[in-house]
């Protein structure tokens, strides 16, 4: 700031600051002396955070701030088991705010029960090898010499579909979140083993107790795969994969390896035992279980809320999309008779959760309330009325949308400002 | 140095030049990882293709993989017939039906390739005790979950050469896999 002299405004503002960054909570009394004399500092009324040595490593939200994963879905396996397994744990989607899940409340999920590995980052190896010239095997060091790519990308479990049982979003659609991801590009490690002309596929693997494998196109490896050691600003958390995650924007969760130790380029499909889950009689099918349709869902208000009356209200909500950036995210208050376009906060990245909002007068009658988007590929959210249409199938309590569910989701509003499932 | 990233046009020019022999005829940019020896990459190489290049030595049967499923725990968890338990079932509950499909996801039944079937016993089973089966045993279990769907006679022994030819039911009634392609939708000529 140079050496002009700081004048009394200044002093006050950084002196402020100062004691703030140093108390650990905003509400620490400022320095005496420096209170200008017309401020009449009433005592607080709530006791103060003692810093005490673990808050000082590593801070905690406040107690007041509850919101937790729970295990999904409604009645399924719970999560820990009664012998610690992990198997599926939903986001509170109905708390997010912006567009980043915290690592804490990461979505997870397992291709089976499984303990989390707890990998010595020091003795973890990737090695590629395959249709390669030179196979290469890299420590997490090596990695982290490498050119980095730092990007916002959501992930999704392909069971992420919301139910008649499923009462708040968290239930019906928990099983995504979004986070910013930091770590080498495949295709620069892909390049620096140099790929042969036969390479169709490539196999990924885990290092964790089933060694989970998927095959992909190498067309994807070539194009946005990351190789991803770091996770909104810190390591990435055994939960999803520490100490190297394989991030793959767009595609359903399950090929996002996790613990990723391996990477065999290949020229077919390795029929792996993740592959075949994927596998399908009929061809339409089969091709939606990779990239990740157009979809959206209002977070506030959403199930189990409340409007406490009528009146102003701006609906909040997420859009994402496999296909690539968001381009136009409409909300209708009237059960999808009149949309509307609602803004977006932020500018949309590709993959990644867009956040949206619409600003809503509710007049206090009973309405329904839902999203809708359209991606950078055209690709718009469907309901699930439309999705039976496509498929020549009634639509009714019995029908399922084939490959992962992007339906539109409906909040009823009831005339107490109760917000239950539309498809309840 | 610049960007490591290369332009699409990069890739065709030098296999042009090259006739082909790689996708990336390049040297590495970065001179980063270690080679692996032949040992190491062997000891990770536990992913099983269709041609199965990748199956280690050993043999194993029917009668030998019955007696494994009992003394190894699995009747435990996947019912003594294969069939009922808490985990997945390995055996087709209605086995006249001649819609494989309608039988259940059931992977000795489903699976396109016998390989899939090793591969998956090899990788991940028992729970618990993963990678502690020996190749033998491996080959008895997946003799034995093949013969109890009707695949293979209870006395074929498999080992490399057989196990990848056993033709499985499923035979090629599967959908072709999608093309995948940068920057286009997840289904030619579907809105959504």
């Amino acid at each position: 700031m140079g050496s002009k002299p700081l004048n009394r405004r200044e002093l006050l503002k950084n002196s402020a600051a100062i004691a703030g960054g140093l108390t650990l909570g905003a509400a620490a009394p400022a320095m005496g002396a420096q209170q200008t004399p017309e401020s009449h500092h009433a005592p607080p009324s709530w006791p103060m955070i003692k810093g005490d040595k673990d808050m000082i490593a590593y801070g905690d939200r406040s107690k007041y701030v509850t919101s937790v994963r729970i295990a999904h879905p409604v009645g399924g396996r719970p999560s820990p088991d009664q012998f610690g397994l992990t198997f599926h744990i939903a986001t509170p989607l109905q708390d997010s705010v912006g567009v980043i899940t915290p690592s804490s409340l990461h979505y997870v999920a397992t291709t089976r029960g499984a303990f989390m590995p707890d990998i010595d980052p020091k003795e973890h190896r990737l090695m590629i090898h395959g249709l390669v010239d030179r196979p290469l095997t890299f420590t997490m060091e090596d990695l982290k010499r490498l050119p980095s790519v730092t990007r916002l990308h959501f992930i999704e479990c392909a069971g992420n579909r919301s139910s008649r049982a499923a009462k708040n979003v968290q239930q019906t659609h928990g099983m995504v979140s979004c986070a910013e991801w930091t770590g080498v590009l495949l295709s620069t490690l892909l390049k620096e083993c140099g790929v042969k002309a036969s390479a169709k596929w490539f196999v990924a693997e885990g290092a964790e107790e089933v060694k989970g494998a998927s095959s992909m196109p190498i067309a994807k490896a070539m194009d946005d795969c990351i190789l991803a050691y770091g996770m909104n600003g810190e390591a990435v958390r055994p939960q999803n994969g520490f100490p190297l995650r394989l991030m793959v924007p767009g595609f359903e969760g399950i090929f996002h390896t996790k613990y990723l130790r391996r990477i065999k380029v290949v020229d077919r499909y390795y029929m792996n035992y993740n592959d075949f889950g994927h596998l399908d009689q009929e061809a339409k099918i089969a091709a939606l279980e990779y990239q990740i349709g157009p979809k959206s869902v209002i977070t506030f208000p959403s199930g189990e809320q409340r409007l406490p009356g009528k009146g102003f209200y701006e609906i909040s909500g997420l859009a994402w999309s496999g296909g690539g950036a968001i381009k136009l995210v409409e909300v209708s208050t009237d059960g999808g008779k009149k949309w509307n376009k609602a803004d977006f906060k932020g500018t949309p990245q590709r993959m990644a959760f867009t956040r949206f909002g619409y600003q809503w007068n509710w007049d206090g009658s009973e309405t329904e309330i839902l999203s809708r988007c359209t991606d950078e590929l055209g690709q718009v959210q469907p309901t699930r009325a439309q999705i039976a249409k496509y498929w020549n199938k009634p639509y009714d309590q019995t029908f399922t949308v084939p490959g992962l569910d992007n339906s539109a989701q409906p909040w009823r509003i009831a005339n107490d400002g109760s917000v239950t499932n539309g498809f309840a | 140095m610049g960007s490591p990233r290369i332009s699409p046009f990069a890739f065709v020019l030098p296999v042009l030049l090259m006739g082909g022999a790689s996708a990336l005829a390049q040297g590495p940019a970065f001179g980063i990882g270690r080679t692996p020896t032949p040992e190491e990459i062997k000891a990770l190489d536990i992913s099983i293709g269709p041609t199965g290049e990748e199956l280690p030595p050993g043999k194993g049967n029917a009668k030998e993989g019955a007696e494994l499923y009992r003394t190894k725990g699995c009747a435990a968890c996947h019912g003594a017939q294969g069939i009922g338990g808490a985990a997945p079932n390995l055996k087709g509950k209605d086995p006249k039906n001649p819609d494989l499909w309608a039988r259940g996801r059931i992977l000795p039944l489903r699976a396109p390739f016998a390989t899939t079937v090793w591969d998956y016993i090899n990788r991940g089973m028992p729970l618990n005790s993963e990678g502690t089966l020996t190749a033998d045993e491996v080959y008895s279990l997946t003799a034995f979950l093949l013969f109890i769907n009707d695949v293979i006679p209870e006395d074929q022994a498999l080992d490399q050469q057989s196990l990848p030819k056993v033709k499985m039911p499923i035979g090629d009634s599967y959908a072709p896999l999608p093309d995948w392609k940068p920057r286009t939708k997840r289904l030619p000529g579907y809105p959504f």
